[in-house]
């Protein structure tokens, strides 16, 4: 299958082991990418929280720029698959808001890209069955906790995206991979986002639970598919309980047995070589 | 004149926020809750009050941090978070005081990021950011060792055709 690809901002800098763990996987997987043509930031939390205009315009330049691949749309980054699906939500149901944003973007919204994160296609259009021939390394003892956050799955009328209050996609291609994701009930909590520099002690606070309590449900590491949760699970943890966090496809590149995998963790601020090596897993 | 709420309600579109019967449920699943000055629901109790300068110079207004759990469960669909975002523009446009302004400060760094090169340049926005808090050294070990692991580089690729993110900034400047 081939889709068009939009990276983010983030996925270019403190994000950049999913980006390049997306697109090794995807290859494994046969997905073929097509980067979207000039794209530009979609604005993140900071235009939305600020400027409603400017946080729909924004993220119309690149889907409108994406309609010419008529494929559908990934979107790896969670905050940024949150806007375009905000942005499109605001565009369908609005059309005198619609009209104004055409104008400024300078061309005609036609609703027909579908914006996806790579955890729905990989679990829909390949399928566990397929990612489970695809294995060639059993990930025996991992024991994961998915963590999706707020931006894949809030409001649910808009993202419609796996079970809001409990989802269940991760934990699936977690298992079809060998590992043991574990239940736990912290799976749509927030980590404080953006606070993270003009309020660091509140994510402080937040990721300390966040770390108890997958500790407490058995949990060895923590995957997510949001860089902004990773930056903060990674790096503002305090020292007493600090678990290893992966995006959910550098856990997937290591079972597929794909290259790449060092070079990534060796880009973690949480070092997650001594487990994996104490599990055999590199 | 308009009252605060009406003006509230008129601009957030939506269901109006004295559908709120206050049962707390938001404020309950608030995970910034703890550290705002006012909960989420006494915040729609004060501009109901039309309490305009104490919501807008709120901390509350800028520590919610958008997570939508809110509104989410939300038996009345009181778009809470839309709330938010809604006195934040008010905020900002009626130039009060904000409750917490290194928060502004970031939001105003990272747009001014796009503005200049269409991506977020994350060494530019972050040295924006410090000039404008003077928080210098907080994390300046954590951004060297970012720095360190190829993560952030000082010269990313931008968008090429800037014009039309100039066009966006211009066309929705208020
Ligand atoms: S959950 Fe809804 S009805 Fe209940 S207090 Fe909050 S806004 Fe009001
Ligand atoms: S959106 Fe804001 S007010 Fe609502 S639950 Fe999240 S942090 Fe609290």
């Amino acid at each position: 299958m081939k889709v068009s690809y939009y990276p983010g901002c983030s996925l270019h800098a403190t994000g950049k082991e999913y980006d390049q763990s997306v697109k090794a996987v995807s290859d494994a997987l046969g997905i073929e990418l097509k980067e979207v043509d000039d794209w530009s930031c979609c604005g993140a939390s900071s235009a939305h929280m600020t400027n409603f205009k400017l946080s729909i315009a924004l993220p119309a330049r690149n889907i409108i720029a994406a309609q010419n691949d008529k494929l559908d749309m990934m979107v790896p980054c969670a905050a940024c698959f949150n806007r375009f699906k905000g942005a499109q939500h605001h565009l369908e149901k609005d059309d005198s808001l619609k009209a104004e944003i055409e104008e400024i973007v300078g061309a005609k919204y036609d609703a027909s890209v579908a914006v996806r994160n790579p955890i729905d296609i990989i679990y829909n259009d390949i399928g566990l069955e397929e990612l489970g021939k695809a294995v060639t390394r059993k990930l025996d003892g991992l024991k994961p906790v998915s963590y999706y956050g707020c931006l894949l799955l809030r409001p649910p009328e808009v993202c419609q995206f796996d079970d809001y209050e409990n989802p269940y996609m991760m934990d699936g291609i977690m298992g079809a991979l060998g590992a043991d994701a574990r239940k736990w009930s912290c799976k749509t909590d927030c980590c404080g986002g953006s606070l993270t520099l003009g309020k660091t002690q509140i994510v402080v606070h937040l990721v300390d639970k966040m770390m108890m309590m997958a500790a407490e449900a058995g949990a060895n590491c923590i995957v997510t598919a949001c860089p902004v949760c990773f930056a903060n699970l990674d790096t503002r943890a305090s020292e007493k309980g600090r678990l290893p966090a992966f995006y959910f496809t550098e856990i997937m590149a290591l079972a597929l047995g794909l290259k790449g995998t060092e070079k990534w963790f060796n880009m973690h601020n949480v070092d997650p070589k001594p487990l994996l090596t104490s599990l055999g897993l590199i | 004149m308009n009252t605060f709420l009406e003006e509230v309600n008129d601009r957030m579109g939506g269901v109006p926020i004295q559908s709120c019967f206050h049962c707390r449920k938001c404020t309950a699943g608030c995970p910034i809750a703890f550290a705002m000055e006012y909960n989420p629901n006494a915040i729609i109790k004060m501009i109901q009050m039309g309490m305009r300068e104490k919501v807008l110079g709120s901390s509350t207004i800028w520590l919610c941090a958008s997570c939508e759990t809110c509104v989410t469960r939300c038996p009345n669909d009181v778009d809470i978070a839309r709330m938010m975002d809604t006195l934040r523009e008010m905020a900002i446009e009626s130039g009060v005081d904000a409750g917490e302004k290194n928060i502004v400060k970031f939001h105003e760094a990272f747009l001014s990021s796009i503005k200049m090169g269409g991506r977020i340049s994350e060494p530019m926005m972050l040295v924006h950011y410090k000039l404008k808090t003077l928080d210098l050294f907080s994390d300046m070990g954590l951004g060297m060792s970012m720095f360190m692991k190829g993560k952030i580089k000082l010269l990313s690729p931008r968008t090429k055709d800037m014009g039309s993110v100039r066009k966006i900034f211009k066309s929705t400047d208020k």
